[in-house]
């Protein structure tokens, strides 16, 4: 007796695929109620925005003195805290990779990247501002902490996954500890640490135009004003200008990076 | 005659251009330096500024957690920042789709939704929470709508470079069995790019709950008004509390998605 081969549809409906995105559909009606978030007020909110939008433009072409200096403020928050924060994570970094160095050493230098990392840069400058005031100072402390977290972090990764026969080699022949890391670790992760520290200028210089908005120095103190006082004319400007000053800043990040790699 | 043959490991020019690097970055810095407007006292001063801070943050006020409402602006940082990511897939995924060159082959269909894509990422969250608080006026819809804007460059880049990269074995017999696009889109990219696409949903949705508990900050909902509320208040004890409740919601929404994608993988 043959049974007959099971035909099997080519494509079976996969119920528990359906269920998930059922639910998925549930959640979004909840969270819609939860927020209130209502087809009448997106639809008024559209005709806001038709206003809002209007206002915008044309931008406004007064003031461009205070423009200039706020953004060449971003721009020095940018370069001093990307030049601090990437030097105290390279020490940082070798600290806490756990293939050089011992167990006592690593964890603390791992707490203070986790720290650096545990909340985002605004609230770091909220925290900055009331300890220093407002200001570049502020934003210049924000972005190094934001710097020694990421880059802390990824470097000692880099680091960790080095080979490592260099450094035996090194060891073998006597050299002495500084010379293992600049010439037996340092050289395997220097176009990354290059690749690490250029995106994290371009991340810094993204953050200074924002940080403002809390009074840590930088355009977005300005934006923010601009807001407030319903100047939409300057504010269309302002946000033209960070917008133009990322792609400067991105254009730059490329053309170092592509300086480094061969 | 003998010919020593001197090795470099880089080029005239390559050490040229290293070299230029080095020295603008200086400049740039000295420059900065110089004329950024601190003042020396206020950092010798900040150890114990921060100090001071810290000191009148503690104890820690629990019992504010239901008093002041924190519970229930942490469930809405939470479902803001969900709800903006699955709005931001659901505008992703066709602007993915549409700059993804092996799916769309016309130039121009790429390049505007590239355009929009390097739009949405260039503009801050924290920007795009001030331009939706104009819109919607205050409120969590505001800050849904500028965390999904914000998303959407993301997750639509990451989404079209994965589509770019699939096996075309799939599609192509797809193609020679007849099948319509649809069936070609949903039976031949959606399982191979399937993966790809919820880790991409993960990975914003924790950088999207950090993000979404600062927006509150400039009114679009969440924990930030409960943290703008209580700084203007000087109710430090109330700070910590909310800075507490932020950073336990991050680290856990962090556990999560490292537990799912190691399911996943």
């Amino acid at each position: 007796m043959s049974a007959a081969p099971a035909v099997r549809a080519p494509f079976r409906p996969n119920w528990w695929a359906r269920l998930g995105w059922l639910l998925l559909l549930a959640y979004c009606v909840y969270a819609m109620g939860e927020l209130q978030i209502t087809w009448e007020r997106f639809v008024v909110g559209l005709g806001t925005g038709a206003k809002f939008v209007s206002e915008l433009f044309p931008p406004s072409s007064k003031r461009m003195g205070l423009l200039a200096d706020n953004l060449i403020e971003t721009v020095e928050i940018a370069v001093i805290s990307s030049a601090f924060g990437i030097a105290a994570s390279l020490p940082l970094g070798f600290l806490s990779a756990r293939n050089l160095m011992p167990g006592w050493l690593t964890w603390p230098a791992r707490a203070i990247i986790a720290l650096s990392r545990s909340f985002h840069p605004v609230i770091f400058a909220i925290l900055f501002v009331k300890a220093v005031g407002f200001g570049p100072l502020a934003g210049i402390l924000t972005l190094v902490f934001a710097s020694i977290g990421f880059i802390g972090k990824l470097f000692a990764e880099a680091i960790e996954e080095i080979s490592l026969k260099p450094v035996e080699a090194m060891k073998a022949a006597g050299a002495p500890f500084m010379s293992v890391l600049a010439f037996g670790v340092l050289p395997q992760v220097f176009n990354r640490f290059i690749g690490f520290a250029t995106y994290q200028f371009d991340s810094n210089l993204r953050n200074s135009t924002m940080i403002g908005v809390v009074g840590a120095g930088g355009i977005g103190g300005t934006l923010f004003a601009a807001f407030q006082r319903f100047d939409y004319d300057f504010l269309c400007t302002i946000l033209l200008s960070i917008i133009g000053l990322i792609m400067v800043g991105e254009y730059f990040a490329v053309k170092i990076k592509a300086t480094f790699n061969d | 005659m003998t010919e020593h043959r001197h090795w470099e490991r880089f080029t005239r020019a390559q050490r040229l251009a290293r070299f230029t690097v080095y020295l603008g970055t200086v400049a740039l810095l000295v420059v900065s330096l110089k004329t950024v407007e601190v003042i020396p006292d206020f950092l010798f001063d900040a150890p114990k500024q921060v100090g001071d801070l810290l000191r009148r943050m503690w104890p820690v006020d629990f019992g504010a957690y239901f008093k002041q409402d924190i519970h229930t602006a942490l469930i809405e940082t939470l479902n803001t920042s969900t709800l903006g990511t699955i709005v931001a897939l659901i505008m992703a995924a066709p602007l993915g789709v549409m700059a993804a060159k092996n799916i769309v082959p016309f130039g121009f269909l790429n390049w505007i939704a590239k355009f929009i894509l390097v739009a949405s990422r260039t503009v801050n969250t924290l920007v795009w929470a001030i331009l939706f608080v104009a819109v919607f006026g205050p409120g969590a819809l505001a800050g849904t709508a500028a965390i999904a804007c914000r998303s959407v460059g993301f997750c639509g880049k990451l989404l079209g470079e994965t589509l770019e990269e699939i096996k075309p074995g799939p599609i192509e017999a797809l193609k020679a069995a007849g099948a319509p696009w649809t069936s070609i889109l949903i039976k031949g990219y959606w399982p191979q790019v399937a993966p790809a696409f919820w880790g991409i949903s993960l990975f914003r949705w924790d950088i999207n709950v950090r993000e979404s508990a600062v927006i509150g900050l400039v009114g679009a909902g969440g924990i930030g008004v409960s943290l703008e509320n209580a700084l203007n208040l000087f109710r430090w004890t109330q700070v910590s509390l909310v800075l507490l409740c932020i950073f336990a919601v991050v680290v856990l929404a962090e556990l999560f998605v490292t537990k799912i994608r190691e399911k996943m993988i």
